[in-house]
C-alpha cells in the first residue's frame, strides 16, 4: 500500500514537472520544507535553500531564526520539518532526535598584523575577553593594552565564541559591532587590538593567531584540532519519516553539490 | 457646450478630489507611525516597568537575567547631540556669516555650492570616513588604547549637521535689513562690532531655529554614529564605548525576540517622543521669530 502510495505520488511529481517544463499554466502546489532553529546558520541554510530552490522551482524552504534550543523543541513537537542547531544535541534529546553534522564553523581569533603574539590557550583568550588579562605584555607581547573587539548580543558568532571560550555574559567589550567586516577593518586599523571573526571573512589585512599551537584552517578544523570551532547540525525527528520534499531537501544539503554553498556562506563542509 | 461644461466641472472636481487625498498621504503616514510606536512600544515599558526602564543603568538584552535599562543610552545621546551642537552650531554660523558678510558674490557661490554638497552626502559615508580617520586620530591624539568613544561620534556628528545650520542661519542672517547694517557702519562700528552686535542679535531667532534643527539631525543619526561610537551599553563618557539611542534599536533588532525585541520598540518610542519635543521647541521658536 505504501509502496503504491509513493509511486503514485512520484508519477504525480514527475506530472507536475513535465507540466512546468512543458509551459503549462497549470496550478502546481508549492511544496514547502520548514526549517527553525540557529540564527548562526543563517548564512549557511540561505546559501542553501537558495540553490535548492534555484533547481526545485516547485519548492518552497522557509527558515525561521528562533535559536537552536527553539529549533530543536521545534522538530520534536512536529512544527517544522528540520530543525537547525549549532550546538550538539544532548543525550536526552538524541533519545527522540536523530542529529547530522553539515557543516563546521571555525571562528577565527584575530589581532593586528604588527602584533607579535602568535598563540594564545583557550583560558587565555577566555581571560583577555573577562578583563582579567589587560595588557599584551602579559602575553608575551608589547606593552599595550588589550582592547577587545566584539559582535552585537544577538550574534551568532558571538554566541558561538562566548560558549566555545565558557564567557557567555561575562565578556568586557570595548566595541561591539554589527558585522563580521566591520570586525576585521577595526581590528586591522587597531595595532591593540583583539577581535573574533568566521574563517571565511578573515583577509590578508589581519593575523589570525593560532590557539594551542594548531593554526585555523579548514583541514585543522575537519580534523578538529583546531579548538574555537562548533557543528552546525540538521536535526530530524526519530520516530517519523521526513517528508519526500523535506527528505530531498536534507540530502541536497549532505551532498557534494551543497560543499560550494556551504563554503560561500562562510562555513567548512564536513568530508564526504 | 453644455457637455462640455459638465466634463471640466467634472475633471476640475476629480482633481480637486486627488489633491485633497495626496495633502492628507503625511498626516495618514505620521499618525499612522504614532500609532503603531506607541502600540508596540509601551508593552514593554508597561513589563520592565517604567522607572527601571528610563532611569536603569544597565542594558544586559541577551543575559540569562535580562536587563532592559535604557539611561545609558538616553544620557549618550543627550550628551552626543549637545556635543555635536557645541561643535557644530559655532562653526556653522561663523560660516554662514561668511558666506553672507565676507566672502564675494563668486566665492560664496561656490562655497555655498559645497555645502549643499555635504548636505547630500549619505551618512554611512559620513561614519565610513569617521571609522577610517577619526577614531585612529582620536586614538593617537589622547593615547588611547581605542578610539571609537564618544568623542568620535560627537565629531562625526558635528561635521553632518554643519549644512542644516549653516543653511537656516544664512537664510536668518540675509533677512535682516541692510540699513541695520549701514547704521552701525556709519555710526563708526567696525565690520567685526557690527556682525556680533548688531546682525547676529537681530537675527537671533532663526539661529536658535538653526541649533535646534541641528539637534534634531544630531539625535536621530543612526548610521554614521553606529560606526564610530563602539555600541558597548556604557553609561556616557567622553572617552568610553557607547551606544545611543538609535544604534540600540539598529545593532540589535534584526536577530531580537520576545521582551527583548518589544523593548526595542519602546527604545524606538522615547526616541520617537525626544524628536516630537524638539520639532515642537522648533516650531515655537519660528513662530516667534514671525510675530
Amino acid at each position: 500500500m505504501r509502496g503504491l502510495k509513493k509511486v503514485c505520488s512520484t508519477l504525480i511529481a514527475a506530472g507536475l514537472v513535465m507540466g512546468v517544463l512543458s509551459g503549462c499554466s497549470t496550478e502546481e502546489e508549492v511544496n514547502t520544507v520548514s526549517t527553525d532553529g540557529s540564527t548562526s546558520m543563517e548564512s549557511v541554510i540561505s546559501f542553501l535553500s537558495e540553490a535548492y530552490m534555484d533547481k526545485n522551482s516547485d519548492v518552497k524552504v522557509t527558515y525561521n531564526p528562533t535559536g537552536s534550543g527553539s529549533g530543536i523543541q521545534a522538530v520534536q513537537e512536529g512544527r517544522c520539518d528540520i530543525g537547525l542547531s549549532s550546538r550538539n544535541l544532548k543525550d536526552e534529546e538524541k533519545e527522540s532526535l536523530n542529529e547530522t553534522v553539515v557543516a563546521l564553523d571555525g571562528i577565527a581569533i584575530i589581532v593586528h598584523p604588527e602584533n607579535s603574539v602568535e598563540d594564545l590557550k583557550v583560558e587565555q583568550i577566555a581571560k583577555v575577553y573577562k578583563g582579567e588579562i589587560t595588557n599584551w605584555k602579559e602575553l608575551g607581547g608589547d606593552d599595550a593594552p588589550i582592547v577587545c573587539i566584539g559582535r552585537e548580543a544577538a550574534s551568532g558568532t558571538r554566541d558561538g565564541f562566548e560558549s566555545i571560550t565558557g564567557t557567555e555574559d561575562s565578556c568586557k567589550y570595548a566595541q561591539e559591532l554589527t558585522s563580521t567586516g566591520d570586525v576585521v577593518q577595526t581590528v586591522s586599523s587597531n595595532p591593540n587590538a583583539i577581535g573574533y571573526a568566521s574563517l571565511a571573512s578573515v583577509s590578508d589585512s589581519v593575523k589570525a593567531i593560532s590557539v594551542e599551537g594548531v593554526k585555523p584552517s579548514n583541514d585543522t578544523i575537519l580534523s578538529g584540532d583546531y579548538k574555537i570551532q562548533r557543528n552546525f547540525v540538521l536535526v530530524t525527528p526519530k520516530d517519523k519519516d521526513l517528508s519526500d520534499t523535506a527528505q530531498a531537501f536534507y540530502d541536497f544539503c549532505l551532498s557534494k553539490d551543497a560543499d560550494e554553498y556551504i563554503t560561500k556562506a562562510g562555513a567548512v563542509p564536513v568530508a564526504k | 457646450m453644455q457637455t462640455l461644461k459638465k466634463s471640466a466641472d467634472a475633471l476640475e472636481k476629480l482633481m480637486r478630489m486627488i489633491f485633497t487625498v495626496c495633502g492628507f498621504i503625511a498626516v495618514a503616514f505620521v499618525l499612522l507611525i504614532t500609532v503603531f510606536l506607541i502600540v508596540s512600544g509601551t508593552p514593554a515599558i508597561g513589563e520592565i516597568g517604567i522607572t527601571d526602564f528610563l532611569f536603569g543603568t544597565e542594558w544586559a538584552s541577551t543575559a540569562k537575567e535580562p536587563l532592559y535599562g535604557i539611561l545609558p543610552f538616553i544620557l549618550t545621546s543627550v550628551y552626543g547631540t549637545f556635543g555635536a551642537i557645541l561643535i557644530g552650531v559655532p562653526l556653522g554660523i561663523l560660516c554662514a556669516v561668511f558666506l553672507t558678510k565676507i566672502a564675494g558674490k563668486k566665492l560664496s557661490a561656490f562655497v555655498s555650492g559645497a555645502v549643499n554638497l555635504m548636505s547630500g552626502i549619505p551618512s554611512v559615508v559620513y561614519g565610513l570616513v569617521g571609522m577610517i580617520v577619526i577614531v585612529p586620530a582620536v586614538r593617537e591624539v589622547f593615547g588611547l588604547p581605542d578610539g571609537a568613544n564618544l568623542l568620535s561620534a560627537i565629531l562625526v556628528l558635528a561635521v553632518m549637521i554643519l549644512p542644516s545650520v549653516i543653511s537656516v542661519s544664512e537664510t536668518a542672517i540675509r533677512a535682516v535689513p541692510k540699513e541695520y547694517e549701514e547704521a552701525s557702519l556709519a555710526l563708526g562700528a567696525t565690520k567685526t562690532e557690527t556682525i556680533f552686535k548688531v546682525i547676529l542679535p537681530a537675527a537671533k531667532s532663526g539661529i536658535l531655529a538653526s541649533a535646534v534643527l541641528g539637534i534634531g539631525r544630531a539625535i536621530g543619526e543612526a548610521m554614521a554614529v553606529m560606526m564610530v561610537a563602539g555600541n558597548v551599553a556604557n553609561m556616557p563618557g567622553i572617552f568610553k564605548s557607547v551606544r545611543f539611542l538609535t544604534t540600540a534599536v539598529t545593532s540589535e533588532m534584526s536577530y531580537s525576540s520576545g521582551l527583548q525585541r518589544q523593548a526595542l520598540f519602546s527604545v524606538a518610542l522615547v526616541l520617537f517622543v525626544f524628536i516630537m519635543v524638539i520639532n515642537l521647541i522648533l516650531n515655537l521658536v519660528v513662530k516667534r521669530e514671525k510675530k
